[in-house]
């Protein structure tokens, strides 16, 4: 076990070397705006250096100026004792950045995780306990829907309705207008309610899949022999799907879902963007506008990290669920 | 007894060599059996193939296009033309004749401390004389020092008494500086009128000669209703209208005008009707004017700190943007003034177009990558699937975003952008399919067919491509009709984030990031939401058509 722990973490450091080979080649073509806009806005001070000097001296002092494979092992070398250097765009420590706001984001994300596990796990079992009944088309046509919704669309029809039509919630931010007036618990009620429309949104969004999983494989280990021979036994039916099928089927759910644990920490571009709420995918989509290199280059490489980290634990908790599975 | 009857009656309907009785569906039909019975996907393809009709026929019908700006006129009120009341003296001055260059200002002076003998800066004496009592209007005159008795004149006395500063004594004009008989005096030659009053003549080039502006700023002063110049015999009524043999000739006011417009040329009738407007309606009110073709026009006038503006209400060419729904736009315009549906069709074209195009390119390179990978194993097997890792670990969302701005910046057109976005995206998606491709090879190459085919001696390219991919086709059929929603959602996404699809193509993620403005958003429901539904159908039908797909290949379920 160890061993092959082992050999998957060095394999993940070599992909991780690739990929961020990859990515900072791609950040490296992206046209450097922000050190334009700062040699402009330099430039143009009251007996300021030109232009073109500007450029040069910020080229520089970003380590914009070398070739891309030097560059790359320059961040690279830095990066390996975790300085990402300064954020142009926030004019902060990238780190310090990350940690301020990468809380908003995990919050965010273990709420609609939990809901997600809530919701979906039941609704599968009782679409799969019934293969085409109407709770099973019911089941899957929601779940199908909320695959397929555009979350920028849902958003919208929320913002819509809860928003502007009933006034409940606020269109924007995770504060209110009166937050500094409220005590600490209020201050914590004012963000959980500026979280509820977000909430709802990736809730919806990604449910769907779980969902899905969940029947799939519960529909599979209900064909299998051994249901057949629990059936046979003369077991109560909800004896036989909840002890004996459900403890089946959570094998590979525990495994999606453990591989998708580092996620919670990935944040959510599109939402956080659209409801302003400050977390790493709303700070990340503003540098990338922004053109704020050593920001989004780390937030790449970050999501990378989770990636792997995310197959690496789906792997072993495969073969930790499951005895069967025989790990060489 | 009955039971065995029925028994009977099938044996006799039933024999062993009966065709019906041997007919079995070939597996191809079996899955179109299966396909068919599924409700869920015949709505997906019934709703796929309505929204090929609508972006492909629709279009082609529609008779507008995606980029086509509408217009609409509009009846606003808009400034039409100033009035001012005139405060500065306005000098007509005899033929020849040059003022001195700061006349005015002392001409002001003179009047407000009724002092009417005043020196110029160069020295020259001027005199002033008010063309009737207490009138605006006066005579100026250039005076010389001349000897007149003043003792005893009477003329003096009489002017002194009037509080005048000029007499007239044998044929020639005097004007003095002082109260008693031992003012100075002065011989005054006539020079020019000053009023604060405008002419504007009936035609546009009448030319008036000095003797017709002393004379009719005379009569208005004195309230004389006729008078003459240069040999003919003009009226004047009391606002000014000055008439020659009955017709108009020209206007006299104490206002200015001007028209907003330079070209536009206020004939005094016009001016002789807003005059009398403001003297009958005060600060504000409203006229009516014929206009060239006779058509009776309104306008409306209000006075702000002593100026007049005059307004009428014109016709503008408006873009319009935001049109509600109606006969001409179904659904409305946005903001550029493009037709919704219109845009909605040729995005939806583009929407699907980007699905299919992705898809395959996907499916192209992950079944490449992916059957190469599974059947030779080992090394080749190693390399592909960490390459697989690699670019399974690039996070596309924001990749997209970086490939977005970078086009931005390369201002790249909107064509290269959808093709370049085609290529991002597939280059991105294949490894699912490559996955899928890998894993079930490498269980069908153990089996028995696959030895069968080994043993015959079949070239490596005809036992991948022809033995071994047709038999992952179901899988990848699944996966691609999923796949094609899925990249229809981000392309969406992306468009709407602004870095997808650009003006002036449309797609339907580019139609709904109108709501970015969330005046849009309240107010005009029918831009957003026909797009954001076009969306979620789509993307719903194939994964409905996908999902019926699965089953239907799938023999373990029981349909």
């Amino acid at each position: 076990m160890k061993k092959f722990i082992l050999k998957r973490l060095l394999i993940s450091v070599v992909l991780l070397f690739f990929v961020s080979m990859i990515i900072y080649t791609i950040m490296r073509c992206m046209p450097t705006s922000y050190v334009e806009q700062q040699a402009m806005a330099l430039s143009t001070k009251p007996g300021a250096k030109s232009y073109s000097e500007w450029v040069e001296q910020l080229n520089a002092q970003y380590g914009l100026d070398t070739g891309v494979i030097q560059g790359y092992f320059k961040w690279a070398s830095k990066a390996i004792r975790l300085d990402f250097g300064d954020s142009w765009y926030w004019n902060q420590p990238v780190l310090q950045k990350f940690g301020s706001v990468i809380w908003y984001s995990f919050a965010l994300g273990l709420v609609t995780f939990i809901l997600e596990i809530i919701i979906a796990i039941p609704a599968g079992v009782s679409a799969a306990r019934r293969q085409y009944s109407a709770t099973d088309y019911t089941v899957t046509v929601i779940a199908l829907i909320g695959i397929s919704l555009p979350s920028f669309f849902f958003a919208t029809i929320l913002k819509y309705v809860l928003s502007v039509k009933l006034g409940w919630l606020d269109l924007y931010g995770i504060v209110g207008r009166f937050h500094e007036s409220y005590s600490s618990t209020g201050k914590i009620l004012d963000m959980a309610r500026h979280m509820i429309m977000p909430v709802i949104t990736l809730t919806v969004v990604s449910v769907g899949s779980l969902m899905r999983y969940t029947r799939t494989n519960m529909l599979e280990v209900l064909n299998a022999d051994y249901i057949r021979t629990a059936r046979a036994k003369g077991l109560s039916e909800d004896r036989v799907v909840n002890y004996h099928a459900f403890r089946n089927t959570l094998i590979p759910i525990v495994t999606l879902l453990g591989g998708s644990l580092p996620g919670l920490f990935s944040g959510a571009m599109i939402t956080e963007t659209l409801f302003q709420i400050p977390g790493i995918g709303y700070t990340s989509y503003q540098c990338v506008v922004q053109g704020d290199i050593p920001f989004v280059m780390f937030y790449m490489v970050f999501m990378a990290v989770l990636i792997l980290l995310g197959n690496l634990i789906a792997d072993i908790l495969y073969a930790v669920v499951d005895p069967r599975v025989r790990v060489n | 007894m009955s039971e065995e009857k029925k028994n009977e009656v099938k044996k006799e309907e039933m024999h062993l060599d009966d065709a019906n009785r041997v007919r079995v569906l070939s597996p191809g039909m079996m899955v179109l059996k299966r396909f068919l019975r599924n409700r869920l996907a015949i709505v997906g393809m019934v709703i796929i193939i309505a929204m090929f009709l609508f972006a492909f026929v629709g279009g082609a019908l529609y008779p507008y296009s995606e980029s086509k700006v509408f217009y609409k006129t509009e009846q606003a009120l808009k400034d039409f033309a100033g009035a001012t009341v005139i405060d500065q003296f306005q000098f007509q001055t005899a033929d020849g004749v040059t003022l001195p260059s700061d006349i005015n200002s002392k001409a002001l002076i003179a009047v407000s401390k009724k002092k009417y003998v005043f020196q110029t800066r160069d020295g020259q004496m001027i005199g002033m004389s008010p063309a009737a009592e207490d009138s605006d209007i006066f005579l100026i005159y250039s005076l010389e020092p001349a000897q007149v008795f003043l003792k005893g004149n009477k003329e003096f006395d009489a002017a002194v008494e009037a509080g005048r500063a000029d007499f007239e004594q044998d044929g020639k004009v005097y004007m003095f500086d002082g109260e008693d008989f031992k003012a100075d005096v002065y011989e005054a030659t006539e020079l020019a009128v000053a009023s604060k009053r405008s002419f504007t003549g009936y035609s546009k080039d009448t030319k008036f000669s000095y003797e017709f502006y002393k004379n009719a700023l005379i009569a208005v002063a004195t309230g004389v209703t006729s008078f003459d110049a240069d040999g003919t015999n003009y009226t004047v009524n009391e606002e000014g209208l000055v008439e020659a043999n009955g017709e108009g000739y020209a206007v006299v006011s104490n206002m200015n005008f001007n028209a907003i417009d330079p070209g536009t040329f206020l004939d005094p009738a016009y001016k002789a009707a807003a005059l009398e407007a403001f003297e009958a309606q005060g600060n504000s009110g409203s006229f009516e004017y014929a206009d060239a073709e006779g058509n009776s026009v309104e306008y409306r006038f209000e006075k702000k700190t002593g100026q007049y503006t005059i307004k009428k209400f014109q016709e503008t060419r408006l873009i319009d943007i935001y049109a509600a729904p109606s006969k001409a736009h179904p659904v409305g315009t946005d903001a550029n003034g493009m037709d919704l549906l219109a845009r909605l069709m040729y995005g939806g074209r583009i929407s699907l177009l980007i699905g299919f195009v992705v898809v395959f390119i996907e499916v192209f390179i992950g079944m490449v990558i992916g059957g190469v990978a599974g059947f030779f194993g080992g090394w080749v097997d190693n390399l592909l699937m960490r390459l697989v890792d690699v670019v399974y670990c690039i996070p596309a969302m924001p990749l997209y975003l970086i490939l977005g701005s970078i086009m931005d910046y390369y201002q790249a057109s909107p064509r290269a952008r959808i093709y370049l976005l085609c290529v991002v995206m597939a280059v991105i998606g294949w490894v699912g399919i490559a996955r899928i491709v890998r894993g079930q090879i490498l269980s069908l190459r153990e089996q028995e067919f696959m030895v069968a085919a080994e043993a015959l001696g079949i070239s490596t390219y005809r036992r991948i491509f022809k033995h071994l991919i047709p038999n992952v086709i179901p899988q990848l059929i699944v996966f691609a009709s999923m796949g094609l929603g899925e990249v229809i959602l981000s392309e969406a996404s992306l468009s709407f984030l602004g870095l997808g699809i650009k003006y002036p193509a449309a797609s339907w993620g580019s139609i709904i990031n109108a709501v970015n403005d969330s005046y849009v958003m309240t107010n005009y429901l029918f831009v957003w939401l026909p797009a954001g539904t076009f969306i979620l159908l789509t993307v719903l039908a194939f994964n409905f058509i996908g999902d019926g797909l699965r089953d239907a290949f799938d023999p373990k379920m029981k349909r």
